[in-house]
């Protein structure tokens, strides 16, 4: 009977939760978000939203399948890709545009650095990214309600005044998935209770970004402007779905700290002095490039040597 | 009083309902005996019987080879067939003395040890070393050793390691609840070793009863108490317990005596109370035989010596073919392709799994979660030293403190994608210490 018996080595027993489940919770998450902007936006976003997630999906299966290597594609890392994309797409966008987005964020940013895990870029921005780059003017056109509008972050660079409340709720032009702090706040809440993500990285990101803005973007402390900042733009689903991607943010305590400081200020760099009143995407990955460097700081004291409590 | 604990650690299924109101059953072995001559950290013992001889029960087979070694005595009397190479509960085959049962339990004379009364601290350290006792929780060192630090008078606390921790396993919890006063009077005696030393009797708090048995017992004793710890795996690490307890901290490189403390398991203070007032050697321990594969899960006091399979027998056998035999509990144990092994000094339970979670799931990619990083009681990040093991890099590895890895299983527990952090970083610490020593 001794050749029934397995052997490993120890230990003998698993918890329950894989990456496959976490990626699922983290779509689940999206899921008020997604379908806000679906409720907001129209037809149009959900074609978005179904184009880029197959797109995503069908590309890592093709390059899978091209060159032999394991079907990886239940992990749903590369829904969650797919869906992050659609929902930084201005939902006027064609559909071929996250069909290019999706090809490049998972071949060129995911696949051809290892797959899962090994990207030191989040795919999902980085599509973005290069979206934006090439077609700045169909990634930057927020036509809403039939009309061509300005999105909030524009309109307070132009020295409009914004309404809060329609911010908070969503009610206001931008991508698919940013506009409704209330609905990505609710799947950030999922994540937290769930234990998929803390909040080392979105506080200290929030937090430092609010403080940058205070001190440098000529308002001064005046709330209004500075809520309207914290609201507007891809700040909350940057903050809590997109900086918070394992593989390209620290492993450690203290440098999830530090990567949130640094994103808070990149960010407000960004809106406050370039071209673009944007800045999440940008910041984000040039941030994930800080990553090595900032886990090499920050690595923590082992037991015994002064890491106990 | 919220319960004494330490940073990270995990909360695996406890499996302990199976087997934890079972009373210990006393087991009589049949048929062969083996006794390994490493049972314990150090030299193998030495034997002074010969193929032929008629040995008694708790009769001297093998003696310690040096100062790290200990005494090991038949649990039967019979005759000795062979000494021979056998293989144990690691998969290991080592050196054993092979006894035929006669099943007549023929005694030895008791051990020749004085009144406790009279004795001086060495004399009470030389009849540990005498009884041929071990760290009976899993590592096997040899408790005379634990009991000679340099400097004794600096010993401040005599810590029992009651937590049982591992989960499945419940023999230590049926010693502290049929037993208690054995691990008092145990304790006692250890206590005497040290004067400035405090003892204490640290339980998981997932066993009220054991704790408040131990209070009862110990109301007028002035210098022990008992402290209940939060239920967490692993509460019981040396390392993890003397923080849990005393706020005290050491290195991998450190000895619990150079944080003024002495950890033992609850068996080896019993096998201490044993020696010391009942002059009996270590021939027998309590064996918890478990899992979801096994028709009666029972806790036996067993002769050491026992072969698993006999144990299992008289478990009732399978109720459901095993998928995995494991020497030891689920986290820290062995798993075994062979059931005619020994139970020795250190086995503390057989544990059958109908299923195997390990070949269940196939590890994939690293998605740089953190989790590992999270439960580590030792602070290192598992994830990053795995790497560094499966590409062989010792000086990165040594770099992000692999040596302070205690091995305890959480990471490999935790991970996600499933990855056999543990494995892989054990083998590297293997390998780096084995290259250390042939320098």
């Amino acid at each position: 009977m001794s050749d029934l018996l397995n052997v490993s080595s120890g230990p003998h027993v698993r918890d329950k939760l894989t990456t496959g489940k976490i990626m699922g919770i983290v779509l689940l998450a999206l899921l008020p978000a997604t379908g806000y902007g679906i409720w907001h936006f129209g037809v149009n976003a959900a074609i978005l939203v179904v184009v880029s997630v197959l797109t995503c999906v069908l590309t890592e299966l093709i390059y899978e399948l091209i060159l032999k290597q394991p079907i990886t594609i239940s992990d749903l890392s590369a829904a969650v890709t797919g869906l992050l994309l659609a929902l930084n797409m201005p939902p006027t966008a064609a559909w071929w545009l996250p069909v290019i987005g999706g090809v490049f964020a998972i071949i060129f940013v995911k696949m051809l650095f290892g797959g899962l895990g090994q990207n030191f870029m989040n795919p999902a921005l980085a599509g973005r990214c290069f979206l934006v780059i090439c077609f700045t003017a169909r990634m930057t056109n927020f036509n809403y309600d039939g009309m061509t509008s300005a999105t909030p972050l524009a309109l307070l660079r132009a020295g409009s005044s914004v309404n809060i409340h329609d911010m908070v709720t969503g009610n206001i032009a931008g991508t698919v998935g940013e506009t409704s702090v209330v609905a990505i706040v609710l799947g950030a809440c999922i994540m937290l209770a769930l234990g998929i993500i803390d909040l080392k990285i979105p506080a200290s990101y929030i937090i430092s970004f609010f403080v940058f803005m205070g001190l440098f973007a000529g308002h001064g402390w005046d709330m209004n402007y500075l809520i309207a900042q914290l609201a507007g733009g891809g700040l909350m689903l940057g903050a809590f779905f997109m900086a918070t991607d394992y593989a390209t943010c620290p492993i450690t305590d203290k440098g999830k700290i530090l990567y949130g400081i640094a994103l808070g200020v990149m960010t407000g760099i960004f809106r406050c002095f370039s071209s673009s009143p944007e800045g999440v995407s940008f910041a984000i990955i040039f941030c994930n490039l800080l990553v090595p460097l900032i886990e090499k700081l920050t690595l923590p004291k082992c037991f015994g040597k002064g890491g106990e409590i | 009083m919220a319960g004494f604990t330490f940073k990270g650690g995990i909360h695996p299924f406890e499996g302990k309902e199976l087997s934890k109101d079972k009373p210990i059953k006393k087991f009589v072995p049949e048929g062969d005996m083996v006794f390994p001559l490493s049972q314990h950290i150090g030299a193998p013992a030495r034997p002074v019987v010969k193929k032929g001889d008629k040995v008694l029960a708790g009769q001297l087979i093998a003696e310690a080879s040096g100062f790290v070694s200990a005494n090991i005595y038949s649990s039967v009397s019979g005759t000795v067939k062979s000494i021979a190479k056998h293989r144990v509960a690691t998969g290991d085959m080592v050196e054993s003395i092979i006894i035929e049962n006669d099943g007549m339990f023929e005694a030895a004379e008791p051990l020749p040890i004085g009144d406790i009364e009279d004795m001086s601290r060495q004399d009470v350290i030389d009849a540990v070393k005498l009884a041929g006792i071990v760290g009976m929780g899993g590592a096997g060192f040899p408790t005379h050793v634990k009991l000679s630090p340099k400097e004794p008078e600096k010993i401040y606390y005599c810590i029992v390691n009651c937590s049982e921790c591992e989960p499945y396993l419940t023999s230590d919890y049926r010693r502290m609840i049929e037993e208690p006063e054995k691990l008092v009077a145990g304790l006692k005696i250890i206590l005497c070793l040290f004067e400035h030393a405090e003892g204490i009797l640290a339980v998981e708090d997932n066993k009220p009863d054991c704790i408040q048995k131990l209070r009862e017992l110990t109301i007028d004793e002035k210098r022990i108490t008992v402290k209940a710890l939060k239920t967490k795996y692993p509460q019981g690490a040396e390392r993890q317990l003397i923080y849990a307890t005393t706020k005290r901290a050491i290195n991998s490189s450190m000895l619990p005596a150079d944080a003024g403390c002495v950890v033992n398991n609850v068996d080896t203070v019993v096998s201490i109370y044993h020696a010391i007032i009942e002059k009996r050697p270590l021939t027998e321990r309590i064996v918890t035989v478990t899992g979801d594969a096994v028709r009666e899960p029972q806790n036996y006091l067993v002769p050491i010596g026992t072969s698993y399979e006999q144990l299992l027998e008289a478990s009732g056998g399978f109720k459901s073919p095993p998928a995995k035999v494991i020497s030891g509990g689920p986290m820290m144990g062995f798993a075994m392709f062979d059931l005619d092994v020994p139970i020795i000094k250190t086995s503390s339970a057989i544990t059958c799994f109908t299923k195997d979670e390990v070949a269940d799931y196939t590890p994939s990619n690293c998605i740089n979660c953190g989790r590992c990083a999270e439960v580590c009681p030792g602070r290192v990040i598992p994830a990053r030293l795995a790497d560094f093991a499966e590409n062989n890099d010792e000086e990165q590895f040594l770099k992000y403190n692999g040596m302070e890895c205690c091995e305890c299983g959480c990471c490999s527990y935790i991970c996600p994608a499933k990855r056999q952090l543990t494995q892989s970083i054990k083998t590297m610490r293997k390998m780096i210490l084995a290259n250390k020593k042939k320098k």
